[in-house]
């Protein structure tokens, strides 16, 4: 039986901005389960990124709270923030995703550095995680010898060999074309729901939805809609419901 | 400890994977190590040159006539001021110097020379490393500087000839070499030692000295029973012997005409190729972390601390610059390989030492800002936000 990794409860970022108050995140609150891959999606400026810094500790927020894996990040000062991102958190970023001087097996096998886990088995284990996703003979190439697709899939390596409680994902695919964009993202997904890990992707490409769970689409600030039924997800994806 | 090892570990694989960078920044730390490490040398071997004479002295007080400003050349003492200073309680021995230049005109290339006047085995008369002392009286025998046999391939028991002019004449005079000391340049030249008598009749004089034949003494150089008395020593010789101001070594070397003068423009060429120096690591490595912020931020985003981000950035600095300056101490030990013995090049002083261990601080204090500004990039850069 699946479990809670994520909970954000009323959740509100403020921002002053020329004088006047603007809330980026307003009032938002939703569960993420361990092993349930969910896309954020709006506009520009509809405050996703914001959502997604603080999910990550990297922002505090105003008001509300995050918990993850049942810890409060509210409760947390910066130290215990900095151990929470090494220890129960998984990132892709949108580019400059990896360490370009170390290949793609140190890339991956640095989080288990961090975490002080780096033994025979944990680079047995970043060496099968790399095969699965196609990398067995990337292994010693660094970052500019591979692709931006191939860039990601170490980056997803990355954000799921330490075993996290949540993996983000802040726009994986900007920087793919389209039949690239689609092998990560399901590679992505397959491997969130085989890890029963809890999977946050922001996008703005709704096509990539096809393959989440569940969306949670925002405007201003706000949690406008929840998308939970796969037919409503894949019409989204497709492009049939208005945005 | 796990910060140090993953610091160093992050440090050394960007060093390697970017080798012909940093290979370049050491190559340029190594060229500023080559310049301060001749400008050190040159000013040790110009100090040496200088004051070499009175640093070895085996005394600890120099007695010059009041009133002479510590000048070796102002102070001309009476004959028997000498006398009187043996007597004073608590001076173990005290012998006179007389000086003078002169030139060695029976090389194939003359060579300018101090010409000092000494008592065989007193104080102000070095210790001898080959052959003998010259004897006393007005014996033609003169002990030289090793300085004058490696410009002059001079050996004991040649023969000499100088020139002084006296009066409106040039005069010849035939010295033989009898012995030989180390280290004892002054003003600028290699030395000869001669005996007192002798070198008031063959050193160079004006028309009105030629009459006399009495040499009066420069200075007088004071071996005390008990070095560590030296203040209450230097009042008590005041009090005691008339027309006398006393100085240690230190101030006698000060003293010497144009020595401070010239050390603080080597010194402060030298502070300048520093500073330009900490500019230059300075300036690369600020360069280098403007270039780095996404990527430091996607460090700290993943569970780096400030201390790992900070540290590595100190290991890379120190590992660059430890390069730059083994680079160019090993530059610099070959060019010394072929200098001349006139240029002169110091490389075993305190000097050299001091700027290798400057040499080696440059690096994290020129860095020093980058650093700040790296533990500062908020891990939100990794993000589009920051």
């Amino acid at each position: 039986m699946s479990s809670v990794a994520l909970e954000v409860r009323d959740l509100v970022k403020s921002f002053a901005l020329d004088g006047a108050t603007i809330n980026a995140v307003d009032g938002v609150s939703f569960q993420v389960n361990s092993g349930e891959f969910v896309a954020l999606v709006g506009p520009s400026g509809s405050g996703k990124t914001t959502m997604l810094s603080i999910l990550a500790a990297l922002l505090t927020p105003t008001t509300g709270q995050v918990l993850i894996d049942g810890q409060d990040l509210a409760q947390m000062n910066e130290k215990k923030r900095v151990k929470l991102r090494r220890e129960k958190i998984g990132f892709t970023f949108q580019s400059n995703n990896l360490i370009p001087y170390l290949t793609a097996r140190e890339n991956v096998e640095f989080m288990l550095r961090l975490n002080n886990k780096l033994d025979r088995a944990g680079r047995i284990r970043s060496d099968e995680l790399l095969a699965r996703l196609g990398l067995s003979d990337r292994l010693h190439n660094l970052p500019a010898q591979m692709s931006g697709g191939q860039q990601q899939r170490v980056a997803i390596a990355r954000a799921l060999i330490h075993n996290p409680a949540v993996v983000l994902a802040d726009e994986p695919t900007a920087s793919l074309d389209t039949e690239r964009a689609f092998q990560v993202v399901e590679t992505f997904a397959h491997l969130i729901h085989e890890n029963d890990r809890a999977g946050i992707m922001v996008t703005h490409d709704l096509r990539m939805c096809q393959f989440v769970d569940r969306v949670l689409q925002m405007q201003d600030g706000k949690l406008v809609r929840v998308y939970e039924s796969k037919q409503e997800i894949l019409e989204l994806a497709q492009g049939v419901l208005k945005h | 400890m796990k910060n140090f090892f993953l610091a160093t570990y992050l440090a050394v694989k960007e060093v390697i994977r970017n080798r012909g960078r940093f290979l370049l920044v050491a190559l340029v730390i190594a060229l500023i190590t080559l310049l301060v490490l001749f400008i050190a040398a040159l000013g040790e071997g110009l100090a040496n040159g200088n004051r070499q004479y009175v640093a070895n002295l085996d005394a600890q007080l120099i007695v010059f006539l009041e009133k002479s400003d510590y000048s070796i050349s102002a102070s001309r003492l009476e004959t028997n001021t000498v006398k009187a200073v043996r007597r004073v309680e608590g001076v173990e021995d005290a012998g006179p110097v007389y000086t003078s230049t002169t030139e060695i005109v029976s090389l194939p290339e003359s060579l300018k020379v101090s010409m000092l006047g000494a008592e065989a085995g007193k104080p102000g008369m070095p210790s001898i490393i080959d052959g003998r002392d010259f004897r006393g009286g007005e014996a033609r025998e003169a002990v030289m500087d090793r300085n004058v046999a490696l410009r002059s391939d001079l050996k004991i028991g040649d023969t000499i000839q100088i020139r002084s002019t006296q009066g409106t004449d040039d005069k010849f005079f035939d010295l033989v070499i009898v012995g030989m000391v180390d280290g004892q340049s002054y003003f600028f030249q290699p030395t000869i030692f001669v005996p007192a008598a002798t070198w008031e009749k063959i050193r160079p004089q004006s028309e009105a000295e030629l009459n006399s034949d009495t040499p009066y003494p420069n200075i007088i150089a004071v071996k005390l029973t008990d070095p560590a008395q030296l203040d209450v020593m230097a009042t008590r010789l005041v009090d005691e012997v008339s027309n006398i101001e006393i100085a240690d070594l230190a101030t006698t070397i000060n003293n010497i005409p144009g020595y401070s003068a010239q050390q603080g423009t080597v010194q402060t060429q030298g502070v300048f190729t520093l500073l330009i120096g900490i500019l230059v690591i300075g300036g690369f490595f600020q360069i280098q972390i403007l270039q780095k912020v996404p990527q430091i931020g996607v460090l700290k985003a993943i569970g780096s601390s400030n201390g790992v981000v900070g540290l590595s950035a100190v290991i890379q600095i120190i590992v660059v610059t430890a390069l730059g300056v083994g680079i160019g101490g090993g530059l610099t030990y070959l060019f010394s390989l072929g200098f001349p013995p006139t240029i002169p090049l110091v490389f075993n002083g305190s000097r050299s030492l001091i700027a290798v261990a400057l040499l080696l601080g440059i690096g994290p204090l020129g860095g020093m800002v980058s650093i700040i500004y790296a533990v500062r990039i908020e891990p939100l850069k990794a993000l589009r936000l920051g």
